[in-house]
């Protein structure tokens, strides 16, 4: 509809005829999404690294099972595939990467196609879904099969293996605190891509400063949790502290490309402060209070149900309705 | 170096090297004028002449109706060939007089060139500043046209304490402000000072954004010793020169929607505006000549032009040497806020400030996703709209809703649309919107 060329005679150049601006920014759909592809490399090389080559059979499976569901429901309901802009192929490899390590294939490949079926085609594909695909595949996975997604596999080097479990579960039930050099190198034991700080990072940081991810909600998870887990820890001696809570977990692996992800967050600015510092506050509450050693999947999702509404109330002063 | 600047707004890459070392050149009288009557925000003006009527350069051809309106000038001396619908930029046909050259026949003398008297800057009263620059039919540079003398002629009672002229062109490509800054500074000052003199304004500030250092230092020693003027350097971003956020930037102060600049004691003048009203007083020059750059990788010589107003844009493009082979699309004005020509006849006018060629490579359109929800839009606009939002909204013809969110009062600087991933065009959703809103306004 944007567009019509009409032939200048005198010339006899054509010429093309749209509305202004006439100018656009270097930045696409396709080109964003292959982006976080690409910032999520260093999580599948950690995965490698702590647990082996067999990694990258789950994370194939998903990405393969997500991309393929997504085409075929495209293909069976005669809307044109769009695979190839490459939001299925992030959902995949988000699944992908937050499944223990040896998960099985079988069940990675059913997690993969639910999340693109019921987690975004049903609400009509990219742009309309209310919730991270991704973590609703996760969350069918945690239903379906609660044994096999909790049961770690610990990292090949690790030097002190305390119990075949992630951090947050040695604290929770053992009452161990994991020192901070193991979770930020990610010698721990933990979902494929989370375990390490320092790769989740330098994909983070890779989107925030291309522009790619929105600083303001790493930035108010983890203001979020200082406080919060802050606050929880100076009342409540037998909580752990914020800093743990940041780098135990999946909570920065959330923070940079769960809770980024553009369609099932907020669009105005205060909102997206508002949402980061929601998913904070309910991830302690389930971590300290719940019946769960992590809850960073459930707050995304529970705050993800809140996004219609705070973007409502959060649309931004008019310019000039500050000041007369 | 921190430059002021507004919250919000983009950075096209700027494209200003095309064409910013090319002094102004004077283009030669043209083959045909059209003049339309519209060539200002208001009612277009009456004519005065008949078809058949010689008429001299400079004298007035069509007469200002009403208050808001501006007389009209032939720019040669020549034949009214005829008055009727002709091409405009704005993409609409529109009233105008065609007026060609005439050779001067045996035994007769064609009408000398006229102009008005000069009056002496330095003692010129402000009822005649009003009067001459209304004679003169000037009309803001800046891209509304809106005629200049009503800006001068400010409703009683409103407090008026600075004259801010927007040197920003913060619009990609152009360069014609900065040449203008470079070439003329005393020039500018001088018409500066006879709106401050209009207004009763005792500040002067000239807005200049940091991509243009030549330009900034020219101003700079023109207003030195001067301590109620001064130069402010801006930070280069678009829409910088928009008079909301050029008002922001220089004085930290906020037109409300809906108001304009004087209901925060401010008027904003175009750098090209000084000039004519300089031009107007000191030399009696009417508004003849529009100042304009033509520029982009469509066409062979980028320049910085003085043209005759009415000169068709197909001989301003034949006298910077045509386009060029992947020339794809003629915008008049800068290329976010321009209009794209369907017809190479439509003449330049008084407010003209640009012809921008782009390529094929430039144009080009990605592909429209739907949308991603990234904000981008909203952390782009500088008036803190919704655009995607307001785009859906008129998209659904849920116009109520579009209303009560403020559509308009966007006014379409193509920030969001720039800056859309899912290639969405918002501007041309929230045109269509701010048209149904002003409708079911009217009808209520």
């Amino acid at each position: 509809m944007s567009s019509v060329t009409v032939t200048e005679a005198p010339t006899g150049q054509e010429l093309l005829l749209s509305t202004s601006p006439h100018l656009h920014s270097r930045w696409t759909t396709k080109q964003l999404m292959w982006f976080v592809v690409l910032a999520l490399v260093p999580c599948v090389i950690s995965s490698v690294v702590y647990f082996g080559f067999y990694q990258l059979v789950i994370i194939t499976t998903a990405v393969v099972f997500a991309a393929g569901t997504e085409a075929l429901i495209q293909y069976l309901t005669k809307k044109p595939v769009t695979i190839s802009d490459g939001s299925a192929v992030i959902t995949g490899l988000l699944l992908g990467l937050i499944v223990p390590p040896y998960f099985s294939p079988a069940f990675t490949a059913l997690g993969a196609v639910f999340a693109i079926a019921v987690g975004k085609m049903v609400f009509g594909g990219l742009g309309y879904n209310i919730f991270n695909p991704a973590l609703v595949g996760r969350a069918f996975l945690q239903a379906a099969f609660p044994v096999a997604i909790t049961t770690w596999t610990i990292p090949q080097f690790a030097v002190d293996a305390v119990s075949k479990a992630t951090p947050l579960a040695a604290f929770k039930f053992d009452n161990v605190v994991t020192p901070l050099t193991p979770l930020v190198v990610g010698n721990v034991g933990g979902s494929l891509g989370e375990t390490s700080a320092i790769a989740v990072l330098i994909g983070g940081i890779f989107l925030l400063v291309t522009g790619v991810a929105n600083w303001r909600i790493p930035a108010a998870m983890i203001v979020g949790m200082l406080l919060f887990g802050g606050v929880l820890w100076l009342l409540d001696p037998a909580a752990p502290d914020p800093v743990f809570h940041i780098f135990a977990g999946s909570f920065l692996f959330a923070a940079m490309f769960m809770a980024s992800d553009y369609v099932s967050s907020p669009v105005t600015g205060t909102g997206m402060w508002i949402y980061g510092l929601g998913i904070s506050l309910v991830t302690v509450l389930i971590r300290v209070y719940g019946g769960l050693p992590e809850g960073v999947m459930y707050s995304i999702l529970f705050m993800n149900a809140f996004v219609p509404l705070i973007n409502r109330y959060t649309q931004p002063k008019l310019f000039g309705e500050g000041k007369a | 170096m921190i430059f002021k600047t507004f919250p919000g707004g983009v950075h096209p890459p700027e494209e200003k090297e095309l064409s910013e070392h090319c002094a102004f050149e004077r283009m030669p009288a043209p083959s045909i004028v059209i003049l339309p009557l519209s060539q200002h925000l208001g009612k277009q003006a009456r004519p005065l002449v008949e078809k058949r009527a010689v008429v001299a350069e400079g004298q007035v051809v069509a007469e200002a109706d009403g208050f808001i309106s501006a007389p009209v000038h032939s720019p040669i001396t020549g034949t009214v060939k005829s008055i009727g619908r002709e091409s405009h930029s704005s993409g609409y046909a529109r009233e105008a007089l065609v007026i060609v050259p005439t050779e001067a026949k045996e035994g007769e003398t064609l009408p000398e060139p006229q102009r008005l008297p000069a009056l002496d800057p330095a003692i010129i009263s402000v009822a005649d500043i009003r009067a001459r620059v209304k004679e003169a039919g000037i009309v803001g540079q800046g891209g509304a046209a809106f005629p200049t003398f009503v800006k001068l002629t400010p409703p009683e009672g409103k407090q008026i304490d600075t004259v801010i002229l927007n040197g920003c062109e913060c619009e990609p490509y152009l360069t014609r402000d900065d040449r203008f800054m470079i070439e003329r500074p005393d020039a500018i000052i001088s018409g500066l000072q006879l709106i401050m003199r209009a207004l009763g304004v005792s500040k002067g500030v000239v807005g200049i954004e940091s991509n243009k250092p030549q330009a900034i230092a020219s101003m700079e020693s023109a207003v030195a010793g001067q301590p109620d003027l001064s130069v402010c350097a801006l930070q280069t971003k678009y829409p910088q020169g928009a008079e909301k956020m050029l008002i922001k930037a220089v004085n930290g102060r906020e037109v409300p929607p809906g108001k304009l600049p004087l209901d925060v004691g401010v008027v904003i003048q175009n750098i090209g505006t000084a000039i004519a009203i300089h031009d107007a007083i000191a030399h009696g020059e009417p508004s003849i000549t529009a100042a304009l750059t033509v520029t982009g990788r469509g066409i062979r010589n980028p320049k910085n032009l003085i043209v005759p107003v009415g000169t068709p844009l197909s001989e301003v493009i034949a006298y910077c040497g045509g386009l060029t082979e992947d020339a794809a699309k003629v915008v008049v004005g800068g290329p976010m806020m321009g209009v794209a020509q369907h017809d190479l006849d439509a003449p330049v006018m008084k407010a003209t400030s640009g012809i921008v060629i782009l390529t094929q490579d430039e144009v080009r359109r990605q592909e429209e996703t739907a949308c991603l929800r990234c904000g981008k839009c909203i952390d782009a606009c500088p008036l803190h709209l919704l655009p995607t939002r307001l785009a859906r909204l008129a998209q659904l013809g849920m116009i109520e809703e579009a209303e009560r969110l403020n559509i308009t009062t966007c006014m379409e600087c193509g920030s969001c649309a720039f800056i859309c991933p899912a290639n969405i065009p918002l501007v041309q959703w929230l045109r269509l919107g701010k048209q149904r809103v002003v409708h079911m306004q009217r009808n209520r």
